[in-house]
């Protein structure tokens, strides 16, 4: 591939390889492409920043830490690390099933694992509002026990777990469905049981895969707004995470703050996508195509 | 499938210990899975298939069971409404000419970086997944406040509002959609034999031939399903939306906020009539996605 590109040098020769095209038609697509990324990519991204910064550095640490702003940091954290762990151990799981055994109905399953990514947020919060709310069977008889879902963070949780639910499984079904069963079968004849096996052959050998789907789990998880807006009732404070917060603090018009707030989060994104590139890069994961 | 699936795994939990005549024996009977001596199975399935229950199904199961005691009077009489109609027409429009914005920039993209060498061009193909990375909501503020009238690139165009039309929704569509194309695009693009082109080229091709009858063919695949992920993902897309968008009904009002309004007005019917619709639209998406990359394989043998 490296040798097409030697022709984009200034001093490029006067034969031009009829398998490739000329250097007019390669700077010509390589700025429409840059130029479109300049302004759907690094635009919106470097905005984040300057809107955030637009009132000096103490009024960004302010917004930061003032009250709201720091429970809806806290409730975040708190909803991912509830989600992700769920969705870990449920990917594991299910890809230990899906990759290690031949059963009926595998393919249906894999679809049925998928469904989250094509269900819009808003329906993914919208079922927990029918399941729980005021109409259902379910709402009242938890509120008799002093239980509260719906507007609470229970329900923030379980729309999280619920936008998040694909992301480790889909990472670790084709890596394990890649590796096969030669080893724990080598590992179970030596006498190993089933869980030595899993800890010391299965778990070693996707431990990439597995770092880099909860890396992509806890980025979606830190960041819906669809669906946790849909059963949160935004009450201030209390159930509002860091991008209900953004939200709120946009439509009162307190810009600083709101992009003070998105830029936690827009941070939050770099960390996440230069993690993944080095998780790629140097370990080969996330190999299963784009589909998240 | 729960019911049937508990039964068949108790009775086959102990199968690794059976000898194999017994498992010979029985080649008629319908079985559940290929025997393995790697243990697991029924614990894993079980303990996955209750948490797929839990979290998707029911919920889901939930939703068509209150979109069904609505009727199909009640049903249709909340589609056919006008606000109804327009909604589901900006959500679905808008996304499809995004989705079309994607696929042409989207190929030219994957081609730049997979073909092409340049300073910080790793960079650059990283940045591409930043749509997948970025919180919705804060992609809605950023991107209004670029092409909002008083923005950086919004200013330039005034009197010709982008922000707060359906083309604000259709550019944060485009940031939205735009990974799934080059990501579904690169992969097969790299995997392009460059002697393929140079055969085009010794038979006489030239450069524009060779890319539209020898290259393009081998991407339809990948292109068509960019282009149906991009699609349905703009369709159910709300958090970076609602900000850009203006939510004037009838004009710039999306079904997904729509869904949302009528939640705030407790008119669960509407609100699980409209849900109902849209997750029987992406379900049939889901299946054409599929259905062409069964083709694809078939054609070509990658996905």
């Amino acid at each position: 591939m490296p040798d097409q590109s030697r022709s984009i040098a200034p001093r490029a020769p006067r034969f031009r390889n009829p398998a490739d095209e000329g250097l007019g038609a390669k700077l010509l697509l390589t700025f429409l492409a840059l130029t479109f990324l300049l302004f759907f990519l690094l635009m919106p991204l470097v905005t984040v920043f300057v809107e955030a910064f637009r009132g000096g550095w103490d009024t960004y640490v302010e917004a930061l830490v003032e009250p709201d702003a720091a429970a809806a940091i806290r409730l975040t954290l708190l909803v991912a690390v509830i989600a992700v762990p769920l969705n870990l151990a449920f990917g594991l799981a299910a890809s230990w099933a899906i990759a290690k055994f031949d059963f009926r109905g595998k393919a249906f399953l894999i679809t049925l694992i998928d469904l989250p990514f094509s269900i819009s947020p808003v329906i993914s919060g919208l079922v927990y509002v029918l399941l729980f709310g005021s109409g259902s069977l379910l709402g009242p008889w938890l509120k008799s026990f002093g239980i509260e879902v719906l507007f609470a963070v229970p329900g923030i949780v379980l729309a999280t777990v619920f936008v998040t639910f694909p992301f480790v499984a889909r990472e670790l079904i084709p890596l394990m469905e890649d590796q096969g069963t030669g080893d724990e079968e080598a590992a179970l004849s030596l006498g190993a049981s089933g869980w030595q096996t899993f800890w010391y052959v299965t778990l070693p050998n996707i431990k990439w895969g597995l770092l880099y789907g909860v890396l992509l789990c806890n980025a979606r998880a830190m960041g819906e707004f669809g669906a946790v807006s849909v059963v949160s009732g935004r009450i201030r404070g209390i159930t509002t995470t860091m991008p209900l917060h953004v939200e709120i603090l946009y439509n009162e018009y307190n810009m600083v703050a709101a992009f003070a707030v998105a830029s936690l989060l827009a941070g939050l994104a770099l960390v996440t996508l230069a993690l993944k590139t080095i998780l790629e890069l140097r370990f080969g994961a996330g190999n299963s195509g784009g589909r998240h | 499938m729960a019911a049937s699936s508990t039964r068949s795994t108790s009775q086959l939990e102990s199968e690794p210990g059976l000898p194999m005549t017994n498992i010979a024996t029985a080649p008629a009977r319908w079985r559940l899975k290929q025997p393995s001596i790697i243990p697991g199975f029924g614990l894993t399935l079980g303990f996955s298939l209750a948490y797929l229950s839990l979290i998707i199904l029911i919920p889901i199961a939930g939703l068509f069971w209150r979109s069904a005691a609505l009727g199909w009077g009640g049903f249709l009489s909340i589609l056919m409404d006008e606000r109804t109609l327009r909604a589901l027409y900006v959500s679905f429009g808008t996304a499809f000419v995004a989705a079309a914005v994607n696929v042409v920039f989207g190929v030219v993209v994957a081609w730049v970086l997979t073909r092409y060498n340049f300073p910080g061009r790793r960079l650059i193909d990283a940045m591409v997944d930043l749509p997948f990375a970025l919180p919705t909501a804060v992609a809605g503020i950023a991107l209004t406040a670029i092409y909002a009238p008083q923005g950086w690139v919004g200013s330039l165009f005034m009197p010709f509002r982008i922000a707060f039309t359906p083309l604000g929704i259709v550019i944060a569509l485009i940031f939205i959609g735009l990974p799934f194309v080059v990501r579904t695009v690169q992969p097969v693009m790299e995997e392009i034999d460059h002697e393929v082109e140079e055969a085009a080229a010794t038979l006489g091709a030239n450069r524009f031939q060779t890319i539209t009858q020898i290259l393009l063919p081998a991407l339809t695949p990948a292109i068509l399903t960019g282009f149906a992920l991009a699609f349905a993902r703009g369709v159910g897309e709300y958090g970076s939306v609602i900000f850009i968008a203006g939510n004037i009904p009838y004009v710039s009002e999306i079904a997904p906020l729509l869904i949302v309004i009528k939640l705030e007005e407790f008119n669960y019917a509407g609100a699980t009539a409209i849900a109902t619709i849209m997750l029987l639209i992406s379900f049939a998406m889901l299946f054409v996605i599929n259905l062409i990359q069964a083709w694809s394989r078939r054609r070509y043998g990658n996905a």
